[in-house]
């Protein structure tokens, strides 16, 4: 259950709204490999359902979503 | 019950006389499958009309946003959006008296445009942009380099540069810029998924 996902790039993208955080997310995953997982960290609440709409769009894969002390946390893998 | 069924399946063939018969329905099929034509491309195209600084950002962080889900973004910029895109530091001369009076009337560039609501003189609009750099949302400045790194096309009505006696020499310098008319926006427009007009 709490295995550890290898992340392979972080981005803080913490303090940047719309449509800061999903314009560098978009940038940042062609920037690992396909297969490579990325870490994001935001505090926009709109991200919530942002990175799962962007990442349906791109065909990106969120792996997980933590919310902690008003940070949002991503866990996304490049599939594509 | 799997006797009746099997009845049903002999019913359904009855239609069928010979293997001739099956494959002049599978030919008729194949042309169905190759008429149907494909479908709008994942694009956005926005007719950026007005030239207030609220919505000209509505505009920009939409085109923006497009590109980041991985779809291809055209702006159309005409009639009153068309000065949003003059460059401050540059000029043109060779303008008759009314090109004169619309480049003086008309504000000179993105930084120049005020909002569409609250203004008052001024005030309204310098208030919102304090606020917005305090709030970390990009300004028109930030959005365009960002609009130009992400491939945002840009296109400007030459009609109303013809009209308000705009030069070319005059607006900004943008990596994916070209002066058209209503017909290669309009091409764009037909195959995309979303259409604005803003």
């Amino acid at each position: 259950m709490s295995e550890e996902i290898k992340v392979d790039k972080i981005m803080d993208l913490k303090g940047l709204p719309c449509p800061q955080p999903v314009i560098k997310v978009s940038k940042g995953i062609k920037e690992i490999q396909v297969g490579q997982v990325l870490e994001a960290i935001s505090t926009d609440p709109g991200a919530l359902s942002d990175f799962p709409a962007w990442a349906r769009t791109s065909g990106n894969e969120i792996l997980k979503t933590e919310q902690k002390d008003g940070l949002i946390k991503f866990i996304i893998k490049r599939v594509k | 019950m799997s006797e009746v069924n099997s009845g049903k399946a002999v019913e359904s063939l009855k239609g069928v006389t010979s293997i001739d018969d099956l494959a002049r329905q599978m030919g008729e099929l194949k042309k169905q499958v190759e008429n149907i034509k494909p479908g709008a491309d994942d694009r956005v195209s926005i007719i950026a009309f007005s030239g207030d600084l609220d919505k000209i950002l509505a505009a920009f962080i939409i085109a923006t946003g497009a590109v980041a889900m991985g779809m291809e973004a055209v702006m159309f910029f005409t009639f009153w959006g068309t000065p949003v895109l003059r460059d401050p530091k540059k000029k043109a001369g060779g303008k008759d008296l009314m090109g004169k009076m619309f480049g003086f009337m008309l504000p000179k560039g993105r930084n120049a445009i005020k909002l569409s609501k609250m203004n008052m003189a001024g005030m309204g609009t310098s208030m919102m942009k304090s606020l917005m750099k305090k709030k970390n949302v990009a300004s028109l400045d930030e959005m365009l380099d960002m609009a130009a790194e992400l491939g945002v096309k840009i296109y400007i009505c030459e009609m109303t540069m013809s009209l308000m006696g705009f030069k070319k020499e005059e607006f900004i310098d943008y990596p994916n810029l070209e002066y058209v008319g209503v017909a290669t926006f309009l091409e764009q427009a037909k195959n995309s998924k979303v259409q604005l007009f803003i």
